[in-house]
């Protein structure tokens, strides 16, 4: 992996035409063109610029955490804080539903975990098959820059898996940026949140799961 | 350059601009903000979205809309002005939002809006050209895609000189033809967004004041780059 460079919307990041565009750039004139303020990167002669700021982006696949906001006669309607809002059919809930009675399974103000399967520039749908999905019954809801959720879960989850064994709270991680807390104690839901907003924060260190253990040691003692 | 005798009134060069400072991330709330100031004039750009519009009867399914604020505070200037929106504030906004939009890259987000909010803390002329630079720091902060930064600068005649960045004093020349304002905004690689023109000027000499424009703009962008760079900490 090349070194990573921050770079500002219009700025030239390569010239040549071995070179080829990918996410957030652009060609001109056998340039490639930044169109974002991010973080570049090139690899392979594929250049491309990593976003630090800007809302949630739906993609397919993705696991997200939203709120109902509509019934509507074959599903609801979703907030997953996007432009446009995401829709849960009925057909992709996997259990028995009663079409007079669909508040049975989601209210209206409910949160959900879902998974988008399909998303196009005109709708986003989300389904419900699948490990871990569905409604949210209790815990904490948190809210961070979707940007940060890397961060959060670190490499192959190493970063989660620490405050997971910390806290020994069950933490869901939405791409949208919103996070379930869940465990026994309110204490230790308390403390999970605030590590999260601590690791949001200092987002930009290098060994931060290091730094986030030591943390961790410092606010225990307290 | 300069005409025989003409001193500006802060001892200036005719090309030099007002020390300029520059600021990104001044709004925690916001999903991008900027702060830009020239000399005494200072603007501060907050921008919220995408996110849907409301109304409804708004929004647009073909592409984003980009919805610009200009607001004066009522302690910007010596005599207090009346808050809220005026014709001349409406008038700054609908321009600057046309000086924007050809460097945004809002087709992507259909029915949404982009808001931008600029507030202007302290007034000393070319509050407009504050305003649309410390706008287009903030969205690139807040990630939209764009095309290109945009930078404005607005240049002066002072009876026949033409100056670069004018003040409050500059604005109210009031010697020989008196003053002409001629506000200006390029993006990064050159080409002109915005221009208004504010009195009278020969098509010779407003074609050198684009010039003068153009160096100041790019002036400008270098200043805007600087400060987002250094808004990420080296890791």
């Amino acid at each position: 992996m090349t070194e990573r460079k921050v770079v500002i919307p219009g700025e030239v990041l390569a010239k040549g035409e071995e070179y080829l565009p990918g996410e957030n750039t652009e060609k001109r004139n056998g340039e490639i063109v930044s169109i974002r303020f991010g973080l570049a990167e090139e690899s392979n002669n594929l250049v491309k610029v990593i976003p630090l700021s800007g809302v949630y982006h739906p993609r397919k696949g993705n696991v997200v955490i939203g709120k109902v906001e509509n019934l509507t006669f074959n599903g609801w309607v979703i907030d997953i804080d996007t432009t446009e809002n995401a829709f849960l059919s009925l057909a992709e809930v996997p259990r028995y539903v009663n079409k007079n009675n669909l508040k049975e399974v989601l209210d209206m103000g409910d949160m959900v975990v879902a998974k988008i399967y399909d998303s196009n520039k005109k709708s986003i749908d989300l389904t419900l098959k699948g490990r871990g999905f569905g409604k949210i019954e209790e815990g904490m809801i948190m809210k961070i820059n979707s940007n940060k959720v890397p961060r959060i879960i670190g490499k192959e989850g190493s970063m989660i898996n620490l405050i997971k064994d910390e806290t020994k709270c069950n933490i869901t991680v939405g791409q949208n940026g919103i996070v379930w807390i869940l465990g026994d104690k309110v204490e230790d839901e308390l403390l999970a949140k605030k590590i999260v907003l601590f690791i949001t924060e200092k987002s930009y260190i290098n060994g931060l799961t290091e730094e986030v253990k030591k943390w961790i040691e410092k606010e225990r003692k307290k | 350059m300069a005409e025989k005798g003409f001193k500006r009134s802060d001892g200036r060069k005719m090309d030099e601009i007002r020390k300029m400072n520059a600021k990104v991330g001044v709004v925690p709330n916001a999903d991008g903000s900027a702060m830009f100031s020239f000399g005494d004039t200072i603007a501060i750009a907050a921008v919220y979205g995408p996110k849907k519009m409301h109304p409804q009867h708004l929004q647009n399914p073909e592409k984003g809309t980009l919805r610009y604020s200009y607001n004066m505070l009522s302690f910007s200037v010596t005599d207090r002005i009346r808050p809220g929106p005026s014709r001349r504030s409406q008038e700054i906004s609908k321009i600057s939002e046309w000086a924007l939009e050809p460097v945004l890259m809002i087709e992507d987000f259909p029915n949404a809006v982009i808001d931008v909010h600029v507030n202007i803390l302290q007034a000393n002329a070319s509050t407009r050209c504050a305003g649309i630079n410390a706008a287009a720091l903030a969205l690139a902060h807040a990630g939209i895609p764009m095309k290109n930064m945009v930078a404005s600068v607005s240049i002066g005649k002072l009876d026949k000189q033409l100056v670069v960045d004018v003040s409050k004093e500059e604005e109210d020349w009031e010697k020989g033809e008196g003053a002409t304002d001629i506000p200006i905004s390029f993006t990064s690689d050159g080409k002109i967004t915005h221009i208004q023109l504010d009195g009278k000027i020969g098509t010779k000499q407003l074609k050198e004041a684009i010039g003068m424009a153009k160096k100041a703009c790019a002036e400008i962008h270098e200043l805007q780059k600087k400060v987002l760079k250094e808004s990420i900490p080296e890791k």
